[in-house]
């Protein structure tokens, strides 16, 4: 194209012919230009501000757009985060303890997540299987409705003494004639432990395992659907062969489905992993972080710092800390796929 | 898989599907009952209602929390958050998304990294200066934090990167045969975009619609944060207010209702454009 928009008689000047020869630049970065230019001012600049805001102690008295500059008080919005400090703020607040949630929390539910989603594929994929199409059509459904909807609707059924589940429970006891008052059970608020010895050093409240259980119900489908379409890409002469080979079906899963399971399943669980670590919907709605901020992750933490206390700064310093676990999260999740591009079976 | 499965263990393997299924619809089913439950009691406890009626649903299509707002007005706010923002985002991101799928230039890397570690961060990362920049900007009454426009602005800067990677994603997967072929026969760079790219790109801009759209629908944390004339209340938020802390004289049929409301009509389209959704965020994830 550039010899055709050359070819005129008169010998092309120095920037004729730059011009010509920088079309497709040009046109890239008109192109990024949009978006670039509004995640300029929207993103980046906000992302700056607030590394300088971390440095202050920027609270309701800054906010006026005539009102003074808050004061730089250096790294002290960190220290007192790291040191509990903010505790007296924040009553209960410990950011190691925080930390240690928030990753356990992610980590248990995506293994539940991937475990039930990857059984319940391979249920669905059994040969022969009557009502299929039927029991995928009804196994969709946490994953179409709106997670805020959901962990509204699970929240109303925690109720102590009203809630479907303790309801459900006291109508199941009833059978064995189990008295219903036995079934009054706090699911989000009691705060003693129901498994003291589990983690040591933990303290993992009932709301722990009412969350873990609803955040169950809303995974799984995901890890179903992926695992659903890896499944249906995978050979049968795979399984022909191993079974002439002797393998018996425990042998083929391990050493046939898992392995070419395993392509699909890496990105999807690291998106299950990033999602998790920030749910806020689930926790804020329906534990709300309690008891005693037992079961709060750090987005809830770092909501209650702007919404509760309008600790701005404060705010501010803590959703740098975010954004570094992220990044690293972030670069994890870059490498180990990058490491599985290259997983190659076949 | 390869063996034909016996009758035992096909009986066996429909128990166990009989019983998800019954986990899966309990909590929806429990809603519905109370949705449609005719006693107008504030705490019904059964699955299902000895009497059934709309009541429930008249009641929070007139006022749904105590706030002096109606559903359609909610329903309106959600709707332009969600569709205004999802609409932008995808007008100004696609261009972008096609660049990053298709052309090799210095710094690409550096814009892809850019991209994503936004895309990773949760709104609440950005809330806190997000809230004080656009709280400076007061224009006599108007004040930019506490409008739709300014939770707009805000919901925008996780919206875009989501887009441009949703995109990029599909984009990949269009083969480049037609584009080149177009690139040869003298077609400018816009006439390629316009006239091949974005026809071809059509389901997969229907579907980023829709997951920006969904993403919007439901927003909380910054409307939450921003608003605080009852005017301009969205749905998420009227439905926190029915069931948070201060939440003791909703009805439950009420809240159910709502929540039917509010997810129904997302969910429906969800099923309709599952097929595209799933491969879409695979695809998104693993490139």
């Amino acid at each position: 194209m550039a010899s055709q928009a050359a070819s005129s008689n008169k010998q092309p000047t120095k920037f004729q012919r730059w011009w010509v020869r920088s079309e497709t630049s040009r046109n890239i970065w008109v192109y990024l230009f949009p978006a670039l230019f509004v995640m300029a001012i929207i993103t980046f600049i906000p992302l700056l501000y607030q590394l300088w805001m971390s440095f202050t102690d920027y609270g309701i008295t800054n906010l006026r757009w005539d009102s003074a500059l808050p004061n730089t008080v250096w790294l002290k919005n960190y220290s007192d985060i790291f040191s509990g400090k903010l505790a007296a703020k924040l009553p209960n607040f410990n950011f190691w303890r925080l930390l240690a949630f928030n990753l356990f929390w992610t980590f248990t539910n995506v293994f539940f997540h991937v475990i039930l989603g990857v059984l319940i594929a391979v249920l669905l994929n059994q040969k022969g299987l009557w009502f299929k199409g039927f029991y995928r059509a009804i196994f969709i459904l946490p994953m179409v409705l709106p997670n805020l909807v959901i962990a509204a609707i699970w929240r109303n059924m925690y109720d102590p003494n009203y809630g479907a589940i303790n309801v459900a429970l006291q109508n199941i006891g009833g059978l064995f004639g189990i008295p219903p008052e036995q079934f009054i059970i706090r699911w989000l608020d009691q705060v003693n432990q129901p498994i003291p010895w589990l983690f040591p050093g933990m303290p993992l409240p009932l709301s722990y395992f009412a969350l873990l259980f609803a955040n169950m119900w809303l995974g799984w489908p995901f890890m179903t659907v992926v695992a659903t379409g890896a499944l249906q890409s995978i050979s049968n002469d795979y399984y022909e062969a191993a079974n002439i080979d002797g393998a018996n079906s425990r042998q083929s899963f391990f050493n046939i489905t898992v392995p070419l399971l395993r392509p699909a399943m890496v990105p999807a669980i690291m998106y299950g992993l990033i999602t998790t670590f920030n749910l806020f919907n689930l926790i804020f709605f329906i534990s709300g972080g309690g008891p005693l901020r037992q079961t709060e992750i750090m987005v809830v933490t770092a909501f209650n710092l702007i919404n509760g206390q309008r600790l701005y700064g404060m705010a501010a310093a803590f959703s740098v800390l975010i954004f570094l676990i992220l990044l690293g999260l972030t670069l994890l999740t870059n490498y180990v796929t990058r490491a599985t591009e290259r997983y190659d079976v076949s | 898989m390869y063996r034909k499965m016996g009758l035992g263990r096909q009986l066996l393997y429909q128990l166990l599907c009989l019983f998800i299924t019954l986990t899966v619809l309990f909590p929806i089913l429990w809603i519905v009952g109370m949705s449609l439950d005719a006693r107008d009691i504030s705490r019904p406890r059964e699955l299902f209602p000895p009497e059934i009626s709309l009541q429930a649903y008249e009641r929070v299509l007139k006022l749904p929390t105590n706030n002096p707002v109606t559903f359609a007005q909610l329903a309106l706010n959600s709707l332009m958050l969600a569709g205004g923002v999802a609409l932008f985002s995808l007008a100004i991101g696609v261009s972008c998304a096609y660049i990053l799928s298709r052309f090799d230039f210095r710094m690409r890397r550096f814009v892809m990294l850019a991209i994503i570690t936004v895309l990773m961060l949760p709104a609440i990362a950005t809330l806190a200066p997000l809230f004080v920049m656009l709280n400076r900007v007061q224009i006599a009454d108007f004040n930019l934090r506490n409008s739709l426009l300014g939770v707009g602005i805000a919901m925008l800067s996780g919206a875009l990167p989501f887009a441009i990677w949703n995109l990029k994603g599909y984009l990949d997967t269009i083969p480049t045969d037609l584009s080149e072929a177009a690139r040869i026969d003298g077609a400018s760079y816009n006439q390629t975009f316009i006239n091949i790219i974005l026809p071809l790109a059509t389901p997969a801009l229907a579907v980023t619609f829709f997951l920006g759209f969904l993403t919007g629908w439901t927003e909380f944390v910054l409307s939450w944060q921003f608003l605080t004339q009852p005017k301009t209340f969205t749905l998420a938020m009227a439905l926190w207010n029915m069931v948070g802390q201060y939440s003791g004289d909703t009805p439950w049929s009420a809240f159910a209702a709502m929540a039917l409301m509010v997810a129904l009509p997302v969910g429906i389209v969800y099923l309709l454009l599952q097929k595209y959704i799933v491969s879409g965020l695979v695809v998104g994830s693993v490139k």
